[in-house]
């Protein structure tokens, strides 16, 4: 059994007397996508939080290739190579590609005797980056980052995490807000990512995505870890009624088709209305 | 949108890669945010040079909107570079008399060498942009009201020392003929010698902003502020030496005003303050933050100084000038954001079509 590369031990946080994660242990493998499901509060954005040194966990140990690791700031985690892409993929709407792609480590030139930014080194890199990723259709790095799908933009942010050398990459929510082709492109992006070796941790609530990309899988509810399996252990809907809380999905459905089975009959009050 | 996006690729793959050149084609020119605020100034340009006269469009009158589109240029800039990293330095409204009253106390009423009270001047925007600076780091307060703070602050801080310190809100200063020369002459009799400052303040803030690390820092500064602390830039940093070069700025202006006039007053600037906003806004700059150019601000600079000097030019009424400047503002920003969202929208498609 080789060493993961990312292991999580016995994680505790709470913020105040508020218990927000018990007891999360984890393991990612290089090539491996590790999915984290869970409905919204059931703690995955603390977990994420966490992962990328925004906060510090009350107690619990993280290690990365067998040693152990803390980290003091989001700046600290990513140069221990861990990335986080958020939902909306780049934050600098306003900024061109290059730019964005480059920001806080902009590549520079000599210019007599100055060091300038190298726009034009950086805006190759960018776009040849993004076309690995199989974003073809941008060809000028100069184009403005709002101006890019949103499927683009996240494959902008992760192209940037693979360029700078990410051995994890953390997808917050990547397919949330995108339409059904876009979401399907960044998945075979998830996928392209995972073949580079990098370990992918995709959070979403989306259980039809993380079945598709997905090595590995943990539920999170109400932060703790209500199930950790691999692929093909589990079904489909028993995911979803993981997530939901079992029972409480069971239920919840037959409230829906008890609401359904009234809206049927033609609505009274509509009609008066027209 | 999402369907363009996946039946592209197949397109432009087998096209041949688009020549870069460095030169921007004239679709993307046309792109350029900046196109609204050079409509904008070409627009008050013919509009005054119509109903101005031949006096506006001579020399004279050239100088007259210069001389004001100098002096403002000259703070607009740096408070243009705090605007796109997110911020406003309202309090350059106190920094130019506190500097002229400092020159002319120094150099005036106790009589010290000219150097001393200009290095002092200066040394005092500095250290009030240190001030604001830190202040809006630690506290966490909008730079607004840090700044709106400093401004009161600091005007009567200058008054009571003034008045402490030489008896009057008025002070006279003797400059010698390379003081006047460097800081506060008029070129053929018309052209203020800030002109050339400004010229060469645009050259220095054009190049941080577009070819140096420091310009990305800000842009991504005003985008997202943490995002851009979590990508390794110094925010701290940044922020204070953006708060520093503002209170430079508009402490050389009241520097140079002082040996300009020969004399500092305590209540002088306080028009400045929008000013500088409205110069900024016109030229293209986000209030918000994370977007703007040197090009605008340049040219929203020109905008409102013809506007504020051709009105006099006109058989208008100068009451009128505000009420211009309102609308002028007004219709720019909305000018602007059209031609922002056509930035956003530019795709290399529209290129293509462009040539075929």
């Amino acid at each position: 059994m080789t060493t993961p590369l990312l292991r999580l031990a016995g994680i505790n946080k709470s913020f105040g007397p508020i218990d927000v994660l018990h007891d999360i242990s984890l393991e990612v493998n290089r090539g491996e996508v590790l999915c984290l499901l869970g409905d919204n509060g059931a703690g995955k954005s603390t977990l994420i939080k966490i992962l990328s040194g925004v906060h510090k966990p009350t107690s619990g140990t993280m290690e990365m290739d067998g040693k152990a690791v803390a980290f003091d700031s989001p700046r600290d985690a990513s140069d221990h190579g861990i990335a986080t892409v958020h939902q909306f993929g780049g934050t600098f709407p306003l900024m061109s590609i290059g730019r964005s792609f480059f920001v806080g480590a902009e590549p520079t030139r000599r210019w007599g005797p100055l060091t300038i930014y190298d726009r034009k080194r950086a805006n190759e890199i960018a776009v040849t980056e993004m076309r690995q990723l199989g974003i073809t259709r941008i060809d000028d790095g100069d184009r403005l980052v709002g101006g890019l799908s949103g499927g683009e933009r996240q494959a902008l942010a992760i192209a940037r995490a693979v360029h700078f050398g990410a051995s994890v990459l953390i997808l917050d929510e990547p397919t949330a807000a995108l339409g059904v082709k876009e979401a399907a492109h960044v998945l075979r992006i998830v996928l392209q990512a995972r073949r580079k070796g990098i370990a992918v941790i995709f959070i979403t609530h989306n259980v039809v995505h993380a079945l598709t990309v997905g090595d590995h899988f943990a539920v999170l509810i109400r932060g703790a870890k209500a199930a950790d399996f691999r692929k093909g252990e589990k079904s489909r809907e028993a995911i979803t009624d993981l997530m939901a809380g079992g029972e409480q999905m069971a239920e919840l459905e037959a409230e829906i088709e008890s609401f359904s089975a009234t809206d049927d009959r033609p609505a009274p009050h509509g009609a008066s209305h027209a | 949108m999402t369907s363009q996006a996946h039946d592209q690729p197949a397109v432009v793959a087998t096209a041949p890669p688009a020549p870069h050149s460095s030169m921007p084609s004239i679709g993307s020119l046309v792109r350029r945010p900046e196109v609204g605020s050079l409509i904008g100034m070409i627009a008050v340009l013919v509009f005054f040079s119509i109903f101005g006269g031949a006096n506006f469009m001579s020399a004279g009158g050239a100088a007259s909107w210069l001389n004001v589109a100098s002096e403002l240029g000259i703070i607009a800039l740096p408070v243009g570079l705090l605007m796109i990293a997110g911020h406003l330095d309202l309090s350059v409204g106190s920094m130019i008399p506190a500097s002229s009253m400092t020159i002319a106390i120094i150099s005036g009423h106790y009589g010290l060498p000219i150097i001393v009270g200009i290095l002092a001047a200066l040394a005092l925007g500095l250290i009030v942009g240190f001030i604001n600076g830190v202040l809006v780091i630690h506290t966490k307060v909008p730079s607004f009201v840090v700044t709106l703070a400093t401004l009161f602050a600091l005007a009567g801080l200058t008054l009571g020392l003034s008045i402490i310190l030489s008896g009057s809100t008025s002070v006279a200063l003797k400059s010698g003929p390379i003081a006047k020369l460097v800081f506060g002459d008029y070129l053929g009799g018309k052209f203020q010698v800030t002109l050339f400052w400004w010229i060469a303040i645009v050259l220095i803030v054009g190049f941080i902003l577009n070819f140096s690390r420091f310009g990305n820092w800000i842009l991504a500064m005003g985008g997202d502020a943490v995002s851009a602390r979590n990508a390794g830039i110094p925010t701290d940093r940044v922020t204070i030496a953006l708060f520093m070069s503002s209170g430079l700025c508009a402490a050389f202006v009241g520097m140079s005003q002082a040996i300009l006039y020969n004399s500092a007053q305590v209540a002088a600037g306080q028009s400045f303050i929008f000013n500088s906003i409205i110069a900024v806004v016109i030229g293209g700059v986000l209030l918000t933050g994370g977007y703007g150019s040197v090009v605008g601000i340049v040219l929203g600079t020109l905008t409102f100084s013809i506007v504020n000097q051709g009105i006099f030019y006109t058989g208008f009424d100068a009451n009128w000038a505000s009420l211009i400047i309102g609308v002028l503002l007004l219709a720019a920003v909305l000018m602007n954001n059209t031609f922002r969202n056509m930035a956003l929208t530019y795709a290399p498609r529209s290129k293509s079509r462009a040539r075929s």
